[in-house]
């Protein structure tokens, strides 16, 4: 088992290798130029050289590459061509707030999810299920910025219940995480029911019954322990997605995550920032997963890691 | 109704409303069970006999199943009662053994587990007391090393170990009842044989009544003392084990017992030809007019094909074919 997970971790990083050298390229093929970006329209073009050469710009692209290796080996992503700051500090001060964000938009997601699948599986085509179904259809239509406009207007202008957007206390955090949750809710409320009607159509089921088990205890602990891989799968997948910055949820809501973070990065030509982020969103991203994976050997007793 | 009838069954139909139509599956069958004795059912696939032990225990989902009629046991009918009463029933005064063990046991629980769980709801004992008898069982029903293979999942065992673990599940409240689907079926033929010495052995022991649902003749002659054909969801003939075997009334059962192989058995003059029942069974969207074995049936006549054929009582057999009125 600690082997498998020492496996799994020591595999990340030819992952990450191969992240990063498709990144290097495809960011250095970007229209625009930092040095012009950071020196504004005004900079003569002496200024802007001068700084091309601080920021290492002006060597040929594969000995760039190989400083930025070097570097990262060492752990240091470099400093943000925009503040100066070292890049692990920005990151830093903007992914508690992308946790944070994600993991209470999963778990709103997972509590309305999983529960109205469970009970769609159960009463198949009842008023309920189409119920529900509707409502899933509706979060996974709906415009991410739309429905977090809408949410401001009712719930901060209208009802002046909840704040528009910012940080700082639980009341913050209410909209943003609805408005993500809607999304993904969506996924996990199909995911589940479709499992669950799989699992409970099982012979094992007809035998739990036929024990005369209470059909509560049927639905949870035969049926739904059954139907979990699935489930987690998706989950897994989509607080991945999550992680990996929720660019227009965080920017209707001036949420300072790393979504925005990325978002402002580009629009800088701002290299190192971007690098290190997106860096960072593919370890969380490959962590989740293995995260899901050892799930599964937790859930299923016939799926072993050696 | 005789004194000793622990199981009795009267007109039961049960229908499935699907898109196509209804199915009847099982359609107004008459049955007894009486107390301490095996009655075998046997027909071929399709015919209804899974369907009757699954409304016995309403274990149909409903709708779209639709169950009618009365299922004493006890003298109590089990389709009256409410939901919180069956389930006193259920796995308690009758359990039901599947057919097939591979699948018929939850993959992610462990052996123990699901046989203790009916241990403890039935009984009101503590988790341990409940596993400490599940394992018990385990040992009854001769599983080798039965502490640790109670801590095992379902998947690290043999279809053999998995009906024998099935079997201790089913008997592990002593129940009255037994309803065995096809109990052997998916087993390799020496398992078969110990799966079938070891309900035998248990029978007594717990004294239960058993009803073997098969399409197995041997399983039948073997455990059955009284046996119930069924053909199309009817009951087309009832008798003693060895009277139906030696002297079959119903065209269909003469057919039945004409498509076993007998190895080893050879006419003095060269082979005998293995006898088939002519066509297959008819869908349940189709069924025929009158006699439902008519179309299929060598010796039909002209009534067979006009009428319903009524039920004869004949020494204590009961056949449903105009042949005998």
């Amino acid at each position: 088992m600690f082997q498998y997970v020492l496996k799994r971790l020591l595999s990340t990083l030819p992952v990450l290798l191969g992240i990063s050298l498709l990144l290097f390229f495809m960011l250095r093929m970007l229209p625009g130029d930092p040095a012009q970006v950071l020196a504004g329209q005004m900079a003569s073009p002496d200024d802007i050289k001068i700084i091309r050469h601080q920021l290492g710009l002006d060597r040929p692209i594969f000995i760039q590459y190989g400083f930025f290796l070097s570097r990262l080996a060492r752990f240091d992503l470099g400093r943000s061509a925009r503040t100066q700051n070292p890049v692990i500090k920005e990151i830093w001060a903007r992914l508690p707030n992308t946790m944070l964000l994600a993991v209470a938009a999963i778990s709103l997601a997972c509590l309305f999810g999983i529960p109205a699948g469970i009970i769609s599986a159960v009463r198949p085509y009842t008023w309920i299920d189409y119920l529900f179904n509707s409502m899933a259809l509706f979060g996974i239509s709906m415009p991410v910025f739309w429905l977090g406009l809408m949410l401001v207007v009712i719930f901060s202008i209208m009802l002046q219940w909840l704040p528009a957007g910012g940080t700082g206390s639980w009341k913050h955090i209410v909209l943003p995480s609805f408005t993500l949750a809607a999304f993904v809710v969506a996924f996990i409320t199909r995911i589940t029911r479709a499992s669950m009607i799989e699992t409970l159509s099982q012979d094992y089921t007809t035998t739990a019954r036929s024990k005369g088990l209470k059909e509560r205890v049927v639905i949870v602990k035969h049926a739904l322990k059954n139907a979990l891989i699935p489930i987690i799968t998706v989950v897994g997948l989509q607080f991945g997605l999550l992680l990996g910055g929720a660019v227009l949820t965080e920017t209707v809501f001036a949420w300072p995550g790393l979504g925005r973070l990325i978002v402002d990065s580009i629009l800088a030509r701002d290299y190192p920032v971007i690098q290190g982020t997106i860096l960072i969103f593919g370890l969380l991203y490959i962590l989740v997963n293995l995260v899901v994976d050892l799930l599964y050997a937790y859930i299923d007793p016939r799926i072993r890691y050696a | 109704m005789r004194q000793d009838s622990l199981l009795s069954i009267h007109h039961l139909r049960t229908r499935f409303h699907t898109y196509e139509g209804v199915l009847t599956a099982v359609d107004g069958i008459d049955l007894e069970v009486y107390r301490g004795e095996t009655l075998g059912v046997v027909g071929e696939s399709g015919c209804g006999k899974s369907v009757t032990a699954l409304s016995i225990l309403r274990l149909l989902a409903s709708p779209p199943a639709e169950i009618r009629g009365k299922v004493l046991f006890d003298g109590e009918n089990l389709l009256q009662m409410s939901l919180d009463e069956i389930r006193q029933i259920r796995g308690n005064s009758i359990s039901m053994i599947f057919q097939e063990p591979m699948t018929s046991l939850n993959p992610v629980l462990t052996v123990g587990e699901q046989i203790s769980e009916a241990i403890k709801l039935h009984q009101g004992v503590t988790r341990e007391e409940a596993w400490s008898k599940a394992v018990e069982m385990l040992r009854i029903v001769q599983v080798p090393s039965p502490d640790i293979r109670a801590r095992e999942y379902p998947h690290k065992m043999s279809g053999g170990m998995r009906q024998r673990a099935m079997i201790a599940m089913a008997l592990s409240c002593h129940p009255r009842l037994l309803l065995a689907d096809e109990p052997t079926t998916a087993l390799d033929v020496t398992i078969q044989a110990q799966i079938v010495e070891l309900m035998e052995r248990l029978k007594e022991e717990i004294r239960t009544s058993i009803v073997l649902i098969t399409h197995n003749l041997g399983l039948i002659a073997e455990m059955a003392k009284r046996v119930a054909v069924m053909y199309m969801g009817k009951v087309v003939e009832e008798a003693p084990v060895e009277d139906l075997f030696l002297e079959p009334l119903h065209p269909y059962t003469h057919g039945l017992l004409g498509s076993i192989p007998w190895i080893g058995r050879k006419m003095k003059s060269g082979r005998k030809q293995l006898q088939e029942i002519p066509g297959m069974v008819p869908s349940l969207l189709e069924i025929p007019d009158a006699c439902r074995f008519h179309p299929r049936c060598s010796r039909a006549m002209e009534i067979c094909r006009k009428e319903e054929p009524p039920l004869v009582q004949k020494n204590g057999r009961r056949v449903l074919c105009w042949l005998w009125k």
